[in-house]
């Protein structure tokens, strides 16, 4: 075992990945001499060179493009995106470029690449630098999307995205990357896809990812103390989704949250809430709850900030509502 | 005027635009006859000499992306015509099998890294393509295609300035119809020297008038050599779109003494006038090569018109690799959802 942060597992997976095949090329604002905004990609550019390591201009839309035309041309890029707020930016180079190349042109090619980015609230980063914004990747067809929640999943899961045939959007939380853990990296990872079930309890079964795994694992240790047993799914991927785990923990509980720290309206949770509903409606004991982002932009203010997304209490607090 | 190729290139690069002019010609026949996927089909008429002259100076290695006006490039660079007619008519046979049609056309097998429906969206792929070619050192050149209405689109910058700074072997081409849909060049910029600026990103950059398609192909043999050797260029072609925006569209925007001009500035007329002028070629010749050019064509309406749609089912293919599980037809996931207990 090894402790490291979600950082260093980050690093540690471009840096293996990198070693192992020379078609990966990382490109991005700040990601060679700077070392990353976040540092994950620190020192690469001293251990690849300025060639596989490329440092872009301020040019989101044609970052993501360039990797698009790499991608279709035999290298596997990694164009990583500093801040998910700019994928509104991108959003032609991904949704229409990217994610339908494939289906455009009748399966002659894939668009093998991985778009890093990061997402969510912690920093005081505001509005346009702190949202959750998974949903709109998850509504576009033919974009693979991954969420590590842990160290162990932030190393196997862009390891695994690095040898998918189709784009994968791998969205970190930058709250998460001081986070540390004594992690086997060697240990067999769960395979791409498959959602990992943190916690098993017969009460009620509460479904999230990134981040909000950690309050939710927090809110069930919270639970059990009160003699309330919560099963936690961690869904890791967002596409593909892993609903057969989740269909068979709900109908066996027949209790069901969804925590996403995504707005509540059109979002993951309420997707994730009418499968559930459409699914397993006949073993549910009340409606399907989502607790979710506030339909609102995410102030400076961490009081606000903080407020304005789902925490351990909440998600505690809405349980035992539901399970009394 | 003094020639910059020989006069058995020029009678090819005649053979190359009038194919190119033809093809056009009967897509706008498969519309009448009802037999294309819809009315969005944008002919490349008037501009013949663009798609042929340039695309005579790119090599087996090299790769390229084109617009929502691309036919002739394809065909120019070697595409089959029934194929790209049957794609045009959604059917199976297509290239893309019915999915792409005449905006979304490809062919990984002849560089051909895509058409595109949205304005400057096909440019950025070429940064990546050039990229690639550094990197892997094939001495393939990558080239973008797109009209003037791109030359309004912030992406085309965030792209030369990527290629110039990393000096890759990319070539940026212009093909200035003159509009972009009904709007006219000069009503969508101040400045209509549209090289200009491509010099300003330190780029090599020529305009060049698209009436002879040797200045053309000269032009972008120079261009293409210089970019092979890491310094990427932009060439911008000048020309007259001959007809509408697509299919449906008349153009009633434009003066008719303006189209009547226009269509003089024609590129195919001109390689003729110039092969039967120089004496090298009797008319008769030219008037046969044209027959069976048109032959070939026809045929490619009778090929697209006997082919199948493809199957429903094959809606749900490709969406993700062929190794991936395929999304699940919301009929069958209704069926599932509703078979209550």
């Amino acid at each position: 075992m090894t402790e490291m942060t979600y950082r260093d597992a980050l690093r540690k997976a471009l840096y293996d990945a990198m070693t192992e095949d020379p078609s990966v090329i990382l490109l991005g604002e700040e990601v060679g001499r700077y070392g990353g905004a976040y540092g994950v990609t620190k020192d690469l550019i001293k251990e690849f060179g300025a060639e596989r390591v490329i440092d872009t201009p301020i040019s989101e839309p044609a970052i993501v493009g360039a990797a698009v035309g790499a991608a279709m041309t035999g290298l596997r890029p990694v164009a990583e995106l500093m801040y998910v707020d700019f994928i509104g930016m991108t959003m032609d180079q991904l949704g229409n470029q990217a994610a339908k190349i494939r289906y455009m042109f009748g399966g002659q090619i894939g668009v093998p690449m991985v778009l890093r980015t990061q997402g969510g609230t912690g920093r005081s980063a505001g509005a346009q630098h702190s949202q959750s914004l998974e949903a709109l990747v998850m509504h576009t067809p033919g974009l693979r999307l991954a969420m590590p929640a842990t160290v162990e999943d932030a190393y196997h899961l862009l390891r695994q995205s690095l040898r998918r045939p189709d784009p994968v959007v791998f969205i970190e939380h930058k709250a998460l990357y001081t986070m540390k853990a004594d992690v086997d990296l060697d240990a067999e990872p769960l395979p791409w896809g498959k959602a990992a079930v943190r916690r098993h309890g017969k009460d009620i079964v509460i479904v999230t990812y990134s981040r909000q795994l950690h309050y939710a694992l927090k809110a069930a240790d919270q639970l059990a103390k009160r003699g309330i047993e919560a099963t936690v799914i961690d869904l890791r991927t967002l596409n593909p989704l892993d609903f057969d785990t989740i269909r068979e923990h709900v109908q066996a509980v027949g209790r069901c949250m969804v925590v996403s720290e995504g707005v509540l309206t059109s979002g993951v949770a309420a997707e994730l809430a009418a499968r559930i509903t459409e699914e397993c409606f006949d073993y549910l004991e009340d409606p399907v709850v989502r607790v979710a982002g506030e339909d609102i932009p995410i102030s400076v203010s961490a009081t606000l900030e903080a407020g304005s997304v789902p925490n351990a209490n909440l998600i505690e607090n809405v349980a035992g509502r539901m399970v009394a | 005027m003094t020639s910059p190729a020989t006069n058995s290139q020029l009678y090819d690069f005649y053979a190359g635009m009038r194919r190119v002019r033809t093809f056009e010609e009967r897509v706008g026949e498969l519309f009448v006859r009802g037999h294309s996927a819809g009315s969005m089909l944008h002919l490349s008429i008037g501009e013949e000499s663009a798609a042929i002259g340039v695309c005579s100076a790119m090599k087996p290695q090299d790769t390229f992306t084109t617009h929502h006006r691309g036919h002739g490039i394809f065909l120019a660079r070697g595409a089959e015509p029934a194929r790209m007619m049957a794609e045009i008519g959604g059917k199976e046979a297509g290239y893309c099998h019915g999915k792409g049609g005449s905006m979304h056309i490809a062919d990984m097998s002849l560089g051909h890294l895509g058409a595109n429906a949205i304005v400057g969206g096909g440019i950025p792929a070429v940064v990546g393509a050039g990229l690639s070619a550094k990197i892997k050192k094939t001495g393939g050149v990558s080239v973008a295609f797109f009209g003037d209405g791109a030359m309004q689109q912030g992406i085309l910058y965030e792209s030369m300035n990527m290629a110039a700074l990393w000096d890759l072997p990319v070539l940026f081409v212009c093909i200035n119809n003159q509009y972009g849909m009904g709007t006219r060049i000069d009503q969508a910029t101040r400045n209509t020297n549209l090289h200009e600026r491509a010099l300003a990103f330190g780029l090599e950059g020529r305009s060049v008038d698209g009436i002879d398609v040797e200045v053309v192909a000269e032009a972008a043999r120079e261009l293409m050599d210089q970019a092979r050797a890491g310094r990427p260029g932009f060439l911008a072609v000048s020309c007259y779109r001959f007809y509408g925006h697509a299919r449906k569209d008349k153009s009633p925007y434009r003066d008719p003494a303006e189209e009547e001009a226009g269509r003089l500035r024609d590129p195919v007329a001109h390689a003729r006038a110039q092969l039967v002028s120089a004496g090298v070629v009797p008319e008769a010749q030219l008037d046969t090569l044209d027959a069976e050019i048109a032959a070939e064509m026809d045929a490619t309406i009778d090929f697209t018109v006997a082919q199948s749609e493809p199957p429903l089912a094959s809606m749900f293919r490709d969406v993700y690799a062929p190794e991936e599980p395929e999304p699940e037809p919301l009929r069958t996931r209704l069926d599932r959802v509703l078979a209550r207990e």
